[in-house]
């Protein structure tokens, strides 16, 4: 990973420069992971159990079982609620597409994925506060739909 | 009443510790006495944090780098009050090309905030590392076609920009301040 290495040379880099600074950074990389560790595994506590109570299998099962708008608000949650990396959610959403569900319901769910964080919230709350992180993700949520709206009306999903 | 405020904290504080607790312990149960759940449960946490952990550290390095080597006037010249219609650019870019999603967004954004890069430039960042990734963006384009990524990003990033402005006008009028 091309992470490993800019880390690494950028460190040796700022060592030869300046030892006393370096060592200050990495006090300060230390401080940070520290302070963020408890609602860290809060967050991953519920990683686990949120990945084990919905399954890709699932997934389809809700998006795909009531009538066009049902299936656009069951999306939004169940993309709020849960959370993958792209690398999992994208070839899921490829499926998704492959087994006809339209790209509004998809765009539902994969943007509500991308932009809204139950999950990560312990972990936001710690840097923004409660409420900010509350305020934050509700906006995220409102132009998520906006912008899944958007590409239904785009793809000729839904018309006016 | 301070008092209280502690007494309050300190509940809370033994409540997490408990909740953590019965979760480690079901998970060993599990595991000893072969659960299925519970090890699917495990394995879950156990694959997640491997992977923030591939991750994290050097994310944190990074920062801590950042902290030292940047200068304040920088950040406030180009993120700052000063910094207009840029500081927006700067932070579309920034979130466009770093790697790790809003666990990596979060500590940078509180970096630069120290710094005294404003907040709607900050919440920009945040908004933009949920949507614009690059590499996130390919993986996209790839499995539902460029026109649906390309509608997302028109329509997503003024709505990120214009949302961060209000947010950022509020949050000033109560006197707001992020923590670190």
């Amino acid at each position: 990973m091309w992470v490993f290495y800019v880390t690494g040379i950028l460190l040796l880099l700022s060592f030869f420069a300046d030892k006393k600074k370096t060592k200050k950074a990495l006090l300060i990389a230390y401080k940070r992971f520290i302070f963020i560790s408890p609602s860290f595994l809060i967050m991953l506590i519920f990683v686990s159990i949120i990945l084990f109570l919905f399954p890709q299998e699932k997934i389809i099962m809700y998006l795909n079982f009531g009538n066009h708008t049902v299936n656009v608000i069951m999306a939004a949650l169940v993309g709020s609620i849960t959370i993958m990396p792209g690398f999992v959610a994208f070839p899921l959403a490829g499926i998704l597409k492959n087994s006809g569900i339209s790209f509004m319901i998809i765009a539902s769910f994969t943007i509500t994925l991308m932009m809204v964080g139950t999950i990560t919230f312990p972990v936001e709350a710690s840097y923004f506060g409660k409420k900010v992180t509350l305020i934050r993700n509700i906006i995220s949520f409102i132009i998520a739909i906006i912008v899944a709206l958007l590409i239904g009306l785009y793809f000729g999903e839904i018309i006016i | 009443m301070k008092e209280r405020k502690k007494n309050k904290k300190n509940i809370n504080r033994n409540l997490y510790f408990i909740i953590i607790l019965i979760y480690f312990v079901f998970i060993a149960y599990s595991y000893f006495f072969g659960i299925p759940s519970g090890i699917e449960i495990g394995n879950n946490l156990i694959s997640f944090l491997l992977y923030m952990m591939k991750i994290l550290p050097c994310a944190f390095i990074l920062i801590g780098l950042f902290e030292v080597w940047v200068s304040r006037e920088r950040v406030e010249k180009h993120l700052g009050h000063k910094g207009g219609l840029r500081g927006y650019v700067w932070a579309i870019i920034l979130a466009g090309t770093m790697g790790g999603g809003l666990l990596v967004a979060l500590p940078v954004s509180s970096a630069l905030y120290k710094k005294g890069a404003r907040l709607s430039v900050i919440f920009t960042f945040v908004g933009a590392s949920a949507i614009v990734r690059i590499p996130m963006t390919l993986f996209e384009a790839s499995f539902l076609g460029i026109e649906f990524t390309a509608i997302r990003w028109l329509a997503s990033i003024p709505l990120i920009v214009i949302s961060s402005i209000f947010l950022e006008k509020y949050l000033i009028k109560k006197n707001y301040s992020m923590k670190s």
